[in-house]
């Protein structure tokens, strides 16, 4: 995923340098070169007008991204101030120095630059990120902001400071009602951009949060038809607006806003479809993504509709099928490229406006109007919001309270929309522009900083709630499932459409329809919550099973209760391919070890050789070294191999037992010693139960039906190196044993399809692979392993009864081995399901 | 004639005078917003004996959750009052103008058939428990009032109520919860009851094996058992889920905001052919 995430910054760049082309076209003669031109060849030249602006944009952004390193340095600065306040003063210092230095305010935030390139990736991210189901839980809250919320905004600022200016105090302006009435409405628009940065960093709880988010994203319809129509109605000069033009702004809004959510759900279905098709594409797998929700944004931007409103839709829609679709790796690439896009442009926005602000030409100083703009538009949203408020708890079940209104009126940022949407303004129509551009800088900086800074005071004095970041938990997500159902049904019974109703509706249709169509057939299977959060947790569980094996360096990890907070789950999810997949994918980012062994090369040629490619699902196995110089030879543009060599994968799993092996030996003593010993295991190992668990979760068993398992084992140990050092005999001792285990079991009561399933058991899951290394080719003799192992079921057992509902399972006939007894009433979590085990016939 | 309802000529008055009362006499404000006479309520105490005893048997004398109005602002009793002629209405839709529903009325809702956990969720209705009438067994009809009386578990908690009696309407509605995952009444949620209740959960999906499932009901079983016992002795055997472990699953989680219906816009019924 970092390679790919790499290629990133390359797209922003061009984004750049596609804006600057123009000027460097007019550039083409080189001084230097005309200088030295009759000198012949050049070995070296120095041109640095043919890269001088890629260059400098580049070192814009690495300036900016530089800072962001420097303010993250202490975090006593970066908790109080806003990282946007930081960049705004930083680009007011270097736009200071800029214009010491030239006298020209050469780089400033232009329009073009901010609403195609810097715009959308912060968009498209809130987007895609968005938790839908919250959003459309408030959908009408927030749609009750964006719209009358802000057109109140504008009305009213624009009016009020129509009435000031009449009164005089302003002195003398060139400018009527619908010039104020222009200005009234792009500063009424809360900016997405200063809300996120700021909000971020405030972690108020997530209702409040995607209520004043939602509003700044979906008040873009609004913002953009009240400008184009007072645009309009200026250059048409305010005699020659008319009734009809009033009507048709209105018509326009539905036009406007309905037509961008209507393109971006296209878009989003568009981009869904095309990434059910990308299996043999991984690599640019996600660039459709990005390539998609953008033409999104410029088609709505074609037709003048809101581009906003398109490009979130597209990320919103979209964000399930595509995260179903693609893989895992693009999924992070996905994710990470766009945190690091949007976040990107957000810096370069903040730093540009303060640079932007640097410039003497731009500024016009009237005390009166900028103030009083401050004065209205903080009054006026108050008021907005305490009235919306009003009506809105009429209906809302969870209620805004005073301190939430509070936080709603006190968050309505403005940004760097209402500054890109100023400087368009045309000067020609607009006689004031230059007072316009200073008062929205001025309100700008005064939100972002001012209310910026001090909003995280606020909301700790107000004690809001705060949002808190939880594990996710299984039961939580059952039960939450179980709740959708239970209120869809009262709705039913109680016979009416409410939010449960149209929910449960809408999530039936995307079942049968959308997700067929849109998701591949395999995803459609993994997609769904509940089994994502057992699949996460599953994850945790068997890294941190990993981790902690890696950090012992020994078995003994098994024993100790060490390993708490992770639930400990049949590793058995309906899904092997996916769970191996990203297991192996979060192991190799977690275990950062590179080895370069020189035998562990050797070994890897040796087995090259080696014409079966059996694939193990032994995480132990999953986390491999790669060796250097063996992987440059594998370059390839198009591909990502991931796993290109299983044997390698073998021969470390080879040599990491033999390790373990080596370690084990000496604690294997200690239990035989005493039996004391073995019950302060049992003992500590009971203290938590689903770590005690973990390593008993499944069953080393070998059922003599299927005895390919064990024929690979015996191959994979008597690799021709192995069988120097371990002698075959005794590890089919102990496999012969454990299958007679089996044997027990399912003529027990247990069904054969699960002494079936039992025998894909070490296959699959990492603790049964580290018994089969106990049992296995150790060099001792197979007594004492039988022991061993019988005390390992004995735990096994404890921690079996313990999983165990009251009503076991029936045992009609004793057992012979009376330790092992309790095998026989694991509950069938710790079988594996029928349909793994037909997958490993397969790859076999 | 001083027991007239005050919406007549709609069904069943006698019916509908006991649910009024039955809210009524819970809420004062509601009878005074509504103009109705204290001899009408009182007659209609009189009457329903039934609802008296659910009032009686209702711990906290009624507070809270079946207190469908509580502020003093006159539009919501309306409105409340409203619902109960609305569910009423619906209520006789179901059970075919009957005073009573069986379960079979229940079959008439098309869009329940889609429902997972349907047969639970019916259940539920005819679960002594949640009706309040016995401590185990399911009752063969419920008439109007039980009907009110489930519903009641869905109401939204008001906002200006204390803490105590939030935590009691959390309480009352996580047991409606318990009681459809313990469905053998014996107070425990059994690892062969959650895994029933998972894979009904799951079942709407075509793609997900029963034993995936189990497996699923597997590991929340144990994820619970970590939560609420936390150290296990090894001989211990984790039995099942009490109410208080499944209060304990809840903490954190605020029920009150995610288990309510909004009974408003009653108008706009979806009509059960």
């Amino acid at each position: 995923p970092v390679h790919r995430a790499l290629a990133f910054p390359a797209w922003g760049l061009l984004f750049l340098a596609l804006w600057m082309l123009p000027r460097v076209l007019g550039m083409e003669e080189n001084p230097e070169h005309n200088n030295h031109g009759n000198e012949g060849f050049q070995i070296v030249t120095f041109k640095w007008d043919h890269v001088q602006d890629p260059y400098i944009i580049a070192l814009w952004i690495l300036v900016a991204s530089l800072a962001k390193i420097v303010f993250h340095l202490s975090h006593k600065v970066t908790s109080v101030v806003p990282e946007s306040a930081l960049l705004i003063v930083l680009g007011l210092i270097l736009g200071g120095i800029v214009w010491a230095a030239d006298h020209i305010a050469s780089f400033t935030l232009t329009p073009t630059l901010f609403f195609f390139y810097l715009l959308p990736p912060i968009v498209l991210d809130a987007g895609y990120f968005m938790p839908n189901r919250l959003f459309f839980g408030n959908l009408g809250t927030i749609l009750l902001y964006a719209v009358i919320g802000t057109v109140w905004n504008a009305a009213t600022t624009g009016l009020s400071l129509y009435g000031v200016y009449l009164s005089g105090i302003m002195g003398e302006l060139r400018i009527g009602l619908l010039d104020f009435l222009l200005f009234g409405s792009l500063i009424a628009a809360v900016d997405p951009v200063a809300v996120l940065a700021v909000f971020e960093e405030v972690h108020v709880n997530e209702v409040l949060f995607i209520i004043v988010f939602g509003e700044s994203l979906l008040n873009d319809a609004v913002t953009v038809v009240l400008y184009n129509v007072f645009d309009s109605f200026v250059s048409l000069g305010a005699d020659k607006v008319t009734g009809v033009d009033c009507v048709k702004g209105i018509v326009s809004f539905f036009v406007v806003s309905m037509g961008g959510t209507l393109i971006g759900v296209i878009f989003a279905f568009l981009l869904s479809l095309v990434t059910r098709f990308t299996k043999h594409v991984r690599i640019i797998e996600p660039g459709f993504v990005f390539i998609i929700s953008y033409l999104s944004y410029l088609t709505s931007e074609m037709l003048s509709l809101s581009a906003i409103l398109a490009i979130t839709f597209c990320g919103m829609c979209c964000q399930k099928y595509v995260k179903a679709n693609i893989s895992e790796q693009s999924a992070t690439t996905v994710r990470y490229t766009m945190k690091m896009l949007a976040s990107g442009a957000e810096t370069i926005i903040f730093m540009f406006l303060g640079i932007s602000a640097v410039d003497p030409y731009i500024w016009t100083w009237n005390t009166a109007f900028i103030l009083l703009t401050l004065v209205f538009i903080s009054v006026y949203r108050v008021i907005g919001v305490v009235l919306q408020t009003w009506l809105l708890n009429k209906y809302r079940m969870v209620q805004l309270e005073i301190i939430d209104q509070v936080v709603m009126s006190y968050g309505g940022l403005r940004g760097a929309v209402a500054y890109a949407l100023v400087v368009l303004l045309d000067e020609n129509k607009v006689k004031e522009k230059n007072l316009f551009v200073s008062t929205t800088i001025i309100v700008v900086f005064f939100t972002v900083i001012f209310q910026g800074l001090t909003i995280k005071p606020l909301v700790q004095w107000l004690k809001v709630k705060k949002s808190e970041h939880r594990e996710p938990k299984l039961n939580e997500k059952l039960h939450g499932r179980a709740f959708d159902h239970i209120l869809s049904a009262i709705e039913d019974i109680s016979g009416q459409i409410g939010h449960n109703y149209l929910r449960d509706k809408w999530s039936n249709f995307d079942r049968k329809v959308l997700s067929k169509l849109l998701m591949r057939r395999s995803a459609q299977k993994s997609r769904d919550r509940i089994l994502n959060v057992f699949h996460e947790l599953n994850l945790k569980d068997a890294i941190s099973y990993v981790a902690e094996g890696e950090r012992r360096g020994s078995l003994a990890f098994i024993r100790s209760p060490s390993t708490d907070n992770i639930v400990n789950v049949d590793f058995s999810t309906p899904r092997p391919s996916t769970v191996e997949a990203s297991v192996s994918y979060l192991l190799r980012e977690n275990v950062s070890t590179v080895c370069l062994d020189m035998q562990a090369l050797e070994q890897r040629r040796r087995s090259i050789r080696d014409t079966e490619d059996t694939v193990t699902h032994h995480t132990l196995q999953q986390y491999l070294y790669k060796p250097r110089q063996e992987y440059k030879h594998l370059y390839s543009r198009h591909e990502l191999t991931s796993n290109e060599d299983e044997k390698q994968d073998k021969e470390i799993f080879h040599r990491t037992m033999r390790k373990r092996l080596e370690s084990f030996k000496s604690t294997k003593l200690g239990i035989n010693q005493t039996k004391k010993t073995a019950k302060l295991y049992k003992r500590e190992r009971g203290q938590k139960r689903r770590n005690s668990s973990i390593p008993n979760g499944k069953i080393p068993m070998e059922s003599p039906t299927h005895d390919f398992a064990f024929k690979e084992k015996e191959l994979e140990f008597s690799d021709p190196e192995e069988t120097n050092e371990y002698e075959v005999e005794p590890m089919s001792g102990g496999i012969e044993f454990l299958a007679s285990v089996t044997q027990d079991t399912a003529t027990d009561s247990t069904t054969g399809k699960k002494s079936k399933g039992e025998s894909a058991n070490p296959k699959q899951d990492p603790p049964a692979g580290l018994k089969e290394e106990l049992g296995g080719p150790g060099p001792k003799a197979p007594q004492e392993k039988r022991t061993l192992l019988n005390m390992h079921a004995h735990l096994r057992s404890a921690a079996a009864r313990r999983v165990q509902s009251r009503r076991s399972f029936h045992r009609p006939k004793p057992l012979r081995y009376p330790k092992l007894q309790k095998l026989a009433s694991l509950p069938q979590s710790c079988h594996i399901l029928p349909h793994s085990l037909e997958q490993e016939e397969t790859q076999l | 004639s001083h027991r007239r309802s005050p919406c007549p000529g709609r069904g069943n008055s006698h019916t509908w005078d006991r649910a009024l009362c039955y809210f009524g006499f819970l809420g004062d404000s509601l009878r005074e917003s509504r103009g109705i006479g204290k001899e009408v309520v009182k007659g209609g105490v009189g009457v329903s004996s039934a609802s008296s005893t659910i009032y009686q048997s209702w711990p906290g004398k009624g507070e809270g959750l079946l207190n469908w109005s509580s502020d003093d602002s006159g539009v919501i009793h309306k409105v409340s009052s409203d619902q109960i002629e609305q569910l009423h209405r619906r209520f006789k839709q179901l059970s075919g103008n009957q005073p009573t529903i069986r379960k079979e009325n229940f079959n008439n809702i098309p869009d329940l058939e889609l429902n997972p956990i349907r047969s639970k969720i019916i259940r539920a209705f005819f679960d002594n428990r949640n009706l309040r009438k016995a401590p185990s067994g399911l009752a063969d009809e419920i008439n109007f009032e039980d009907f009110l009386t489930i519903m009641s578990y869905f109401r939204p908690i008001e906002t200006n109520v204390g803490e105590e009696q939030l935590e009691h309407c959390r309480k009352e509605k996580l047991r409606f919860l318990f009681h459809m995952y313990d469905s053998d009444s014996d107070g425990r949620i059994t690892l062969e009851e959650y895994r029933n209740v998972v894979e009904e959960l799951l079942s709407g999906n075509p793609h997900i094996e029963k034993e995936s499932a189990r497996s699923i009901a597997d590991g929340a079983m144990m994820e619970a058992a970590s939560v609420c016992v936390g150290q296990m002795q090894p001989d211990q055997v984790y039995e099942g889920i009490t109410f208080d472990d499944f209060l304990k699953i809840w903490q954190g989680i605020d029920i009150e905001t995610k288990m309510h219906v909004r009974f408003l816009n009653m108008e706009t019924i979806a009509l059960c052919h």
